[in-house]
C-alpha cells in the first residue's frame, strides 16, 4: 500500500515505528495532489512551505518524545470556510477574494495543537451553499471516481481530497448534509456531530442554528480520531456544549448485538436509485444477521423537512451575509453613497446561488410573510424534533441512504435549484434536530460509483452512532479506492 | 413519497411515530406574489431588471415547494432553538487580548487613522 492510501491509524503506526516521517507523509500527499489536482480541483490553496515547516516540527517533537496523539504528523485539509491566520480564506466567494484572516478558527487551532499538518484549503460551494461544489467562484471540483461527475457538496473539495489521497482526513461543514452527502458520493466516511460539540468560532457562518463542523476520513476510526481532536467546549462560541462528551474509542469494537435499528420509511421510494436502495437493504439485512433488531419507523414530518430547511437556512444566511458589505474586508464595488456602495459590492461579489438564497431568506423574513414562512418552518422544526424523540424512544439509531442517488454528472442540476436541493433530503432532518449522523461507504453501483449508508443518533449519541458505524464498515468490507489516471507531477 | 419501502426485508416491527401531525397540503393554497425589487432593496443587492425577473421566477418555484410547511397541522408549537437547550452562555467578565488592530484594518478596502472609510450616507445636494 502506498503512503497516500493509508488510514491515519496505519500511517501513525509507521510514524511511531520510525519507518516513515511526517515529512515523508506530507511529500507523498503533496505529490499525490500535484498529480491529481488538474483533474479534480479539490484545493483552492496548497500551502507547501507552512506545511513543510509543520511536518518538520512534528518530526522533531516525536524525536524528543513528545507525541500529541493520533493526528500528530498527519497531513490534513481544511474546507476554505474555516479561518486560518495568515492564509487566504475565501469561502469560494469573489467577495472574499484575497481575504487573510487575522485569527485562527478554533478547529484550526485545535488541529495544530493535535500536531496535524495542514496541507491547504479545500474547494466548496460558495459560502457552503450547494450540493455539488459547482457553485464555487473559483471553478468546480470533480469526483475522483469519474471526473465527468461532481463530488457532492458543499464540502466537495474535502471529500475529493480524502478519497484520492491528497489528504489523510479533512474538515468539512454540514448545514444540511454538506459533509455526509459528498462523503457518500466519493466513498469516504463523513460525519456531522451533535450541534454545539465542535466550536463554530472562525467558521464563516451560513446558517448558525444548523452549521456544524465535522471530519471526512478514510475509516470510521480515523473519523473518531479527528472528531476527538476538534470537539470540546469553547467559550468563543455561545452555543458550545460544556457538559460531558461521549467516549468514542470504546465504541468501535462493540458490535450491534442487542441494538435496535430503525429503518426510516420516508427515506425511500420515488426518486431513490434502485442500486442505492438495494445496497442499503443488503446492509440492513447484514445488521440483522449481526444481531441487531431491525424495525421500520415512519417519521411523517421528514416529508416536509426539506421545505422547512429551505426557509430556515436562507433566512439565517440572509442575516449572516449582511456583514459582506465592502466596508471591513473583501471586495468593494463603486458607489457614491454608503448604501449604493454596499448594494453594488454585494451584487458583484455574490454568485447566483448565494444571491438566490439571500433573496429567499430576506423574503421569508420580511413583513407580512414571516408567520406563513419562517415562523411556520420553525414549528415544523419542532415537530421533526418531536418525531425524532418518539423514534428514539423505540430504537437506538435510525438508518437510511445518505443520498438518494450516486454522484451525478457535472452540470446536470445547475439550472434547476429545486432538483439540486433534493440531493439533501436524507441528511436535512438531523441538522434541523441538531443530532449527529454519519455516512459510511458500503459499496459501488454498476458504474463503479460509491454508495453511502447513513446512521443517525440522538443528541450526544455519538457513542452508539460510532458503534453502529464501525459495524457497518466491517460488514461492508468496502476497500475500493478510485482509479484515477495520475498525471505527471 | 414514503409509500414504497424497499429497504427492509426482515422486519421485526413497524412503528408509526407521529400521531400529532396531519400533513394536508394543496399546492395552490396560497398564491405567492413576490415584490422582487423590494426584496432586493431590503437585501442591499443592486441587480438589473433582467436578473430580478430571473430570480423572481426561481423563487416562485422554490417557495411553492417550501409552502408545504403550511401543511403542518396540530396544536401550537414552541419555536425550537438549541437541541441541548443551551441559553445565555456568558464568558467570565475578565480582560483578555483582542485582535491586532493593524492586522484587522489591513483587510479593509479603505482606512484612515484607524477608522474604516465609506462614502457619505446621503447623496450630496
Amino acid at each position: 500500500m502506498t503512503l497516500h492510501e493509508m488510514t491515519i491509524a496505519e500511517a501513525g503506526g509507521r510514524l511511531r515505528a520510525g519507518e516513515v516521517s511526517s515529512s515523508d507523509l506530507l511529500e507523498a500527499t503533496l505529490d499525490r495532489a500535484s498529480r491529481t489536482e488538474a483533474q479534480l480541483h479539490a484545493y483552492l490553496t496548497i500551502d507547501r512551505e507552512r506545511a513543510r515547516g509543520a511536518a518538520r516540527q512534528a518530526d522533531a517533537e516525536l524525536e524528543d518524545g513528545l507525541d500529541r496523539g493520533p493526528l500528530h504528523g498527519i497531513p490534513v485539509a481544511l474546507k476554505d470556510n474555516m479561518c486560518t491566520r495568515g492564509v487566504e480564506t475565501t469561502a469560494s466567494s469573489q467577495i472574499l477574494a484575497g481575504y487573510i484572516p487575522p485569527y485562527d478558527a478554533t478547529v484550526t487551532r485545535k488541529l495544530k495543537e493535535a500536531g496535524a499538518v495542514i496541507v491547504g484549503k479545500t474547494n466548496l460551494d460558495e459560502f457552503a451553499m450547494g450540493s455539488s461544489t459547482e457553485n464555487s467562484a473559483y471553478g468546480a471540483s470533480y469526483n475522483p471516481w469519474d471526473i465527468s461527475r461532481i463530488p457532492g457538496g458543499s464540502s466537495g473539495g474535502s471529500a475529493a481530497a480524502v478519497a484520492v489521497g491528497s489528504a489523510f482526513a479533512a474538515l468539512g461543514s454540514d448545514t444540511g448534509g454538506s459533509i455526509r452527502q459528498p462523503a457518500s458520493l466519493t466513498g469516504v466516511v463523513g460525519l456531522k456531530p451533535t450541534y454545539g460539540t465542535v466550536s463554530r468560532y472562525g467558521l464563516i457562518a451560513f446558517a448558525s442554528s444548523l452549521d456544524q463542523i465535522g471530519p471526512l476520513s478514510r475509516s470510521v476510526e480515523d473519523a473518531a480520531f479527528t472528531l476527538e481532536a476538534i470537539w470540546g467546549h469553547d467559550p468563543m462560541d455561545a452555543t458550545s456544549y460544556a457538559g460531558e462528551y461521549p467516549n468514542l474509542s470504546a465504541a468501535l469494537n462493540s458490535g450491534v448485538s442487542g441494538l435496535k435499528v430503525g429503518v426510516v420509511r420516508e427515506l425511500a421510494g420515488e426518486g431513490y436509485e434502485p442500486a442505492v436502495e438495494s445496497a442499503v437493504s443488503v446492509m440492513v439485512d447484514k445488521l440483522s444477521d449481526a444481531g441487531a433488531a431491525v424495525v421500520e419507523v415512519s417519521l411523517p414530518t421528514f416529508d416536509i423537512a426539506l421545505s422547512a430547511y429551505y426557509l430556515i437556512a436562507p433566512a439565517e444566511a440572509s442575516a449572516n451575509l449582511a456583514r459582506f458589505d465592502g466596508v471591513r474586508y473583501g471586495h468593494r464595488g463603486e458607489g457614491t453613497t454608503t448604501e449604493s456602495l454596499m448594494a453594488r459590492t454585494r451584487a458583484e461579489g455574490f454568485g447566483p446561488e448565494v444571491t438566490r438564497r439571500v433573496l429567499l431568506g430576506t423574503y421569508a423574513l420580511s413583513a407580512g410573510y414571516y408567520d406563513a414562512f419562517y415562523g411556520q418552518a420553525q414549528k415544523v422544526r419542532s415537530a421533526i424534533q418531536e418525531d425524532f424523540a418518539r423514534a428514539y424512544g423505540i430504537v437506538d439509531v435510525l438508518v437510511s441512504p445518505t443520498s438518494p442517488t450516486v454522484a451525478f454528472e457535472a452540470g446536470a442540476r445547475v439550472d434547476d435549484p429545486l432538483a439540486m436541493y433534493l440531493s439533501d433530503i436524507c441528511t436535512i432532518p438531523s441538522n434541523l434536530a441538531g443530532h449527529p449522523a454519519i455516512s459510511i461507504p458500503i459499496g459501488l453501483d454498476h458504474q463503479n460509483l460509491p454508495i453511502g449508508f447513513q446512521v443517525m443518533a440522538p443528541a450526544l449519541g455519538e457513542t452508539v452512532m460510532f458503534q453502529v458505524a464501525a459495524a457497518v464498515e466491517s460488514l461492508a468490507g468496502f476497500a475500493d479506492r478510485p482509479i484515477l489516471e495520475e498525471l505527471a507531477s | 413519497m414514503g409509500t414504497a419501502p424497499g429497504l427492509c426485508t426482515r422486519l421485526q416491527g413497524i412503528y408509526q411515530i407521529s400521531t400529532q401531525v396531519g400533513l394536508a397540503y394543496t399546492p395552490a393554497a396560497m398564491p405567492i406574489d413576490i415584490d422582487i425589487a423590494h426584496v432586493a432593496r431590503l437585501a442591499r443587492l443592486d441587480l438589473t431588471a433582467e436578473e430580478l425577473e430571473g430570480y423572481k421566477a426561481q423563487l416562485g418555484v422554490i417557495l411553492d415547494h417550501a409552502a408545504q410547511v403550511q401543511s403542518l397541522e396540530g396544536g401550537p408549537r414552541e419555536e425550537s432553538a438549541h437541541p441541548l437547550g443551551i441559553v445565555n452562555a456568558f464568558r467570565q467578565d475578565e480582560r483578555r487580548p483582542s485582535l491586532d488592530r493593524d492586522e484587522v484594518l489591513s483587510q479593509a478596502p479603505e482606512t484612515e487613522n484607524g477608522y474604516f472609510v465609506v462614502p457619505p450616507a446621503m447623496e450630496a445636494e
